[in-house]
């Protein structure tokens, strides 16, 4: 079974980045898909990337992840740009999705800049490997 | 006010701190794009002698190397630089992968441990580079977040960029997938393993360190 949180901007809105990171890799490591209203920095990210490898041991194998922006359109000019820059100025990092899953649970994100496709693993073959 | 002045001169005495040192040119990428192969095909062809061990099983690179002053001349140009082969950076290390290619436990285990600890020194090296060759398995989907991760990461630091879509001499080789997810830097793709189109990458990198 797989279990999914949802957190709200508003959980990590008034957090340090680091405590940002922290309550997302904290749920991820109890085993639950993450998704996340808005986006980190793109430092955050790669700072998540590595206090994720911090923690890596023979049962947290680190995560899958993937942000979403839909206001980052390929080639847009024009109109949609103006407007894509005012609700990017409004609303700033709240806009989008992202997504943390443990590697354990989840097998890979694919993704574009519109979709996000998540596949988990077999659940029988995640459950006999956590036996061991 | 105070701090807008401190900020000038901090600027100043890094640049000039910079210009005096050789440009610091960093590899980039997901684990097994092919970054080490283009480091041997530089070091061969400027240097006559390989950078490091290549393998096709992932995090052969583990720690940075650097190979110092290597000097390319094309058409009358001349650059030196100094070439930082990073670990290939990933969100997840399984020591259980190393071990299904035949790697017994123990081994599996210190190269995990070892390759995790290169994903951290390849991200805190990301601030000293001055610019940056992001190396992709061209056979690959190109929109990892690992991959959109560095480049933000490098766009925020303002580090100019150029993506090498690295394996083109594969049939599954697709160069305009990776120029479709990342329209607003060059891409240039060639066989580092071969040296396919070697020449329009060192022309590339002309245009790329101004």
């Amino acid at each position: 079974m797989v279990t999914l949180s949802i957190v709200p901007y508003t959980e990590i809105e008034g957090l340090s980045s680091l405590g940002r990171i922290r309550k997302l890799l904290n749920i991820a490591k109890e085993d639950k898909i993450v998704l996340l209203q808005g986006r980190l920095r793109k430092e955050e990210e790669a700072e998540l990337i590595k206090v994720t490898m911090e923690e890596i041991n023979s049962e947290f194998k680190g995560i899958e992840l993937a942000v979403i922006n839909p206001l980052e359109t390929k080639g847009e000019a024009g109109i949609s740009k103006i407007r894509n820059d005012m609700i990017s100025m409004l609303l700033g990092d709240r806009h989008g999705l992202t997504v943390v899953g443990p590697a354990s649970i989840v097998k890979s994100i694919r993704k574009d800049p519109h979709k996000i496709e998540l596949l988990t693993k077999d659940s029988r073959q995640h459950h006999k490997k956590r036996k061991r | 006010m105070i701090s807008l002045i401190k900020d000038f001169f901090s600027k100043f005495l890094k640049d000039l701190f910079k210009k005096k040192k050789h440009l610091r040119m960093g590899l980039y990428g997901p684990p097994n794009g092919g970054k080490t192969t283009l480091a041997n095909r530089i070091c061969k062809d400027w240097l006559g002698e390989e950078m490091g061990a290549v393998s096709s099983i992932a995090h052969e690179t583990r720690e940075i190397q650097i190979k110092e002053q290597i000097n390319i001349k094309s058409k009358g140009k001349e650059l030196t630089f100094n070439l930082i082969d990073t670990p290939g950076i990933a969100t997840k290390i399984d020591y259980e992968e190393f071990m299904k290619v035949g790697m017994v436990e123990k081994k599996a285990k210190e190269r995990a441990k070892e390759a995790t600890k290169g994903v951290i020194d390849a991200i805190k090296w990301l601030d000293d580079m001055d610019i940056v060759i992001i190396v992709l398995d061209s056979t690959l989907d190109p929109y990892s977040q690992v991959n959109i991760t560095i480049i933000g990461n490098l766009q925020a630091r303002e580090i100019p960029v150029l993506i090498v879509a690295n394996k083109i001499d594969l049939k599954k080789a697709n160069i305009k997938r990776i120029e479709a997810a990342f329209p607003q830097y060059d891409v240039v793709g060639i066989s580092a393993k071969y040296g396919k189109n070697a020449d329009e990458f060192y022309e590339a990198l002309f245009v790329l360190a101004g």
